[in-house]
């Protein structure tokens, strides 16, 4: 009964991927250029939520800071981009804030291989850092999370207050190409619509095999019993640690394809509001689940540009009601509650509803609670 | 579970129609309308400046729809948010050319948010009319800059304060590229006349605390605060130098980022007196600008003020639909080609496009502030300025447009 249970669900499986692929597929040939733009983007937002999912929805640690590894990965690749446009010769930027001549960190990004490594790099080797310095001292909960926000914070700061370097609050920006391509080609678009495509689902497939693993486990078992797991001889650290690298990498892949869409990165990306709104579409989407964090990411700014468009005026607090009815009447995001109205559906299949109600104590359970 | 996968195939399908739903593709000009984009910020802390633009650029295109329109056809604005956020700004510019194919654009207010949006209207072939002074060393050709640039409001304030022997300056501004390209201008000026900088001085956007910059202005007695402040560090810095006991009877600011909207956010009673630097007040005394400030108070409430990029805004609409009736055509390059040398009786005077760098021949007006919030004015330059946004025409300024 199991097993034909299991296969006819990866039977299904099988096809909504299809379909998904399908629908990715497509888009480029029904959407207009400035549509495919915008899920380009929302797609590239779609891997920070993955990155957010694992380390809150799987292992129940929340993180308000994902902004800030978006925004390293997004800068190290703009300036790449910046270089290319000027040719290595000093930015705009530099030269009204009176820098005079390249700063040589400035020069190793005018090499595509080491600003692509750094990208990544730089914001893997930060978390690292925070990890293990926190993780290790069992800070977690809220701490952890106000931590997270004064790196936001610092780093913000940072980056304003060093205009000569970042293109303060105006961010890096006025750049045309990548490798020879035209940024606004309609084809290059095409092109990065689908890289983009193809990282969102390696992403995707790299992260469910992690989180089905024995590794994807023990995650769980952190959120859920942090304390048992150590007395079981785990060191839970360590997976911490790991799991917030690997989000703050998705961040940057993320932060890198932004900036190749939409051509600018401000500091603005990396401060308080966007690390929340990351946090926000996983909640949304479902919470635990890597589909919910990929249609909550699309589906989000999806409303976002579709009521600023049709409510210029008013639609924040369109999307402010909109994720207070979430939170409120769909505690577990939309994909947790087409899981559980699906099943209430079929409420007489005993085997089925005893599925959802396994998931739904994975889901619903709050970090830590079975500690107390 | 098999009907967990068909919502979910469902939910994607309804996905899909949302996004092909705006992807209708239509021209901007159809039958008897033509579509203009307005790039505000009317959300986050720009948005109290902005609206106030948007506004003016609104009451402008319902004069012209109630007198015929352009060329026969009314204007349809779409207005959108640029949210106070860089990277929105550039999305929204490249929604209003690509997707609404407007005919032109008014919109913007910082810097930093036209900086963004350039690329955008350089490369989709846009236009943009940026209604608000700003740094200068920019001339794009895609974009009419219908605000001041630095010979038509920095420069001329820097010599009126010279010419009346205040000749020891303290530049204080917030962190950010105007501030710092404005100072470096003036820096090069000041030398020039052999006057002096006694300090240089930058606060991050937003900061509010003073104390070490007054205890400072007391340490090095300049004669002349020339501030380049924005948003909420000016309430702050004029509370705290009253407090401290510095008024415009001892020390004199020159602000240029300061109009009739921040005094009324300020409070008239911690300015009055201290000089501020633009091309046109509420109280400007021309036919026009009566005419202007009753329609934009009518429309929006006696309590509302006009200021300079309130009006900028208004001109550039105006300058647009000359331009169009001049071309014959809604087309960007011929619009463009036509601006050239188009006149407008704007409510601060008859202003004039340079087909050159596409800014604006402007009158600069240095005003001193009343008792009651409104700006008197208290010098202008006999003509209209013309613009020079690499400042080619002054020696001293060589080293800074060298790009």
């Amino acid at each position: 009964m199991e097993v034909i249970l299991d296969k006819k669900r990866s039977k299904q499986r099988m096809i909504f991927y299809g379909f998904a692929l399908l629908f990715l597929v497509v888009m480029p040939f029904v959407l207009s250029e400035f549509r495919l733009d915008l899920l380009t983007k929302f797609l590239a937002y779609a891997l920070v939520a993955i990155g957010v999912d694992l380390i809150w929805g799987y292992t129940g640690i929340l993180s308000l800071g994902q902004g800030v590894f978006f925004g390293l990965g997004a800068y190290c690749f703009a300036m790449y981009l910046k270089l290319e446009s000027t040719g290595g010769k000093l930015p705009d930027f530099m030269e009204w804030s009176g820098v005079t001549s390249l700063p040589w960190w400035w020069k190793m990004f005018g090499y595509a291989p080491i600003a692509i490594i750094l990208a990544i790099l730089i914001p893997v080797l930060l978390a690292w850092f925070l990890g293990a310095v926190t993780f290790r001292n069992r800070i977690k909960g809220a701490y952890f999370s106000i931590l997270t926000q004064a790196l936001v914070i610092i780093v913000y700061t940072l980056f304003i207050g060093q205009q000569g370097y970042t293109g303060g609050t105006n961010g890096i920006t006025n750049f045309f190409t990548v490798f020879g391509f035209s940024l606004m080609d309609p084809d290059v678009k095409l092109v990065i619509y689908f890289i983009t495509v193809a990282f969102v689902v390696l992403a995707y497939v790299l992260c469910r095999r992690l989180v089905n693993s024995r590794f994807g486990n023990v995650l769980q078992a952190v959120r859920d019993g942090e304390n048992r797991l150590r007395f079981f001889g785990y060191n839970p650290a360590t997976y911490q640690t790991f799991v917030f690298c690997v989000s703050a990498a998705l961040s940057a892949i993320g932060g890198m394809l932004f900036v190749l869409n939409v051509g600018i990165i401000s500091p603005s990306m990396m401060y308080i509001v966007p690390s929340i709104e990351m946090v926000l579409w996983v909640a949304i989407g479902g919470r635990g689940t890597l589909i919910g964090a990929i249609v909550g990411a699309v589906l989000i700014n999806s409303a976002k540009s579709l009521f600023s468009e049709a409510y210029p005026d008013q639609w924040s607090y369109f999307l402010g009601l909109l994720f207070v009815v979430v939170v409120v009447f769909l505690p577990q995001g939309l994909y947790g509650w087409l899981k559980q109205r699906s099943a209430s559906w079929k409420w007489m299949n005993r085997s089925v509803k005893k599925e959802v109600a396994l998931d739904e104590s994975v889901i619903g359970a709050p970090s830590g609670a079975s500690d107390r | 579970m098999n009907k967990l996968w068909k919502r979910i195939a469902i939910g994607v399908s309804a996905l899909a129609l949302v996004f092909a739903a705006g992807c209708s593709s239509e021209t901007g000009v159809s039958g008897d309308t033509v579509k203009v984009g307005i790039l505000h910020s009317l959300s986050g802390t720009m948005a109290i400046s902005e609206v106030s633009v948007k506004d003016s650029e609104m009451m402008a295109i319902d004069e012209i729809n109630a007198a015929g329109g352009v060329l026969g056809k009314k204007i349809e604005p779409v207005v959108e948010d640029g949210a106070s956020d860089w990277p929105t700004f550039t999305e929204k510019a490249k929604k209003l050319i690509s997707q609404d194919k407007v005919a032109t654009v008014f919109g913007c207010w910082t810097s930093s948010s036209r900086k963004a949006v350039l690329p955008v209207f350089e490369s989709l072939k846009g236009l943009l009319w940026y209604p608000v002074q700003y740094e200068g060393l920019e001339s794009s050709p895609n974009i009419f800059y219908t605000g001041a640039t630095t010979n038509q409001q920095i420069i001329p304030a820097v010599d009126f304060l010279l010419e009346k022997k205040l000749t020891k300056f303290y530049l204080l501004g917030s962190d950010y590229v105007f501030p710092r390209t404005a100072n470096k201008i003036i820096k090069e000026q000041l030398k020039n006349a052999g006057a002096t900088t006694v300090a240089e001085e930058y606060i991050p956007l937003g900061n509010t605390d003073f104390n070490t910059i007054i205890a400072k202005i007391k340490e090095t007695k300049p004669d002349v605060v020339f501030n380049t402040l924005n948003g909420d560090s000016n309430v702050a810095f004029f509370k705290q130098l009253k407090d401290a006991g510095i008024g415009p009877d001892t020390l004199k600011t020159m602000s240029v980022s300061v109009a009739e909207e921040e005094v009324r956010g300020i409070g008239p009673a911690y300015l009055t007196g201290h000089y501020v630097s633009w091309n046109y007040y509420q109280t400007t005394d021309t036919p026009e600008n009566t005419k202007f400030v009753a329609a934009y108070k009518a429309k929006y409430g006696a309590e509302r003020v006009t200021s300079d990029p309130v009006e900028a805004g208004y001109d550039a609409v105006y300058l647009w639909k000359a331009a169009v009736e001049k071309a014959g055509s809604f087309e960007v390059d011929k619009v463009r080609e036509a601006a050239k040398g188009i006149e407008f009786k704007a409510p601060e005077g008859t202003v004039k496009i340079d087909g050159d760098n596409q800014h604006i021949y402007k009158k600069v007006r240095i005003g001193e502030i009343q008792a009651d919030g409104m700006i008197k004015e208290v010098w202008s330059t006999p003509d209209v300025v013309k613009p020079d946004p690499y400042l080619k025409s002054y020696s001293w300024a060589a080293s800074l447009s060298s790009n």
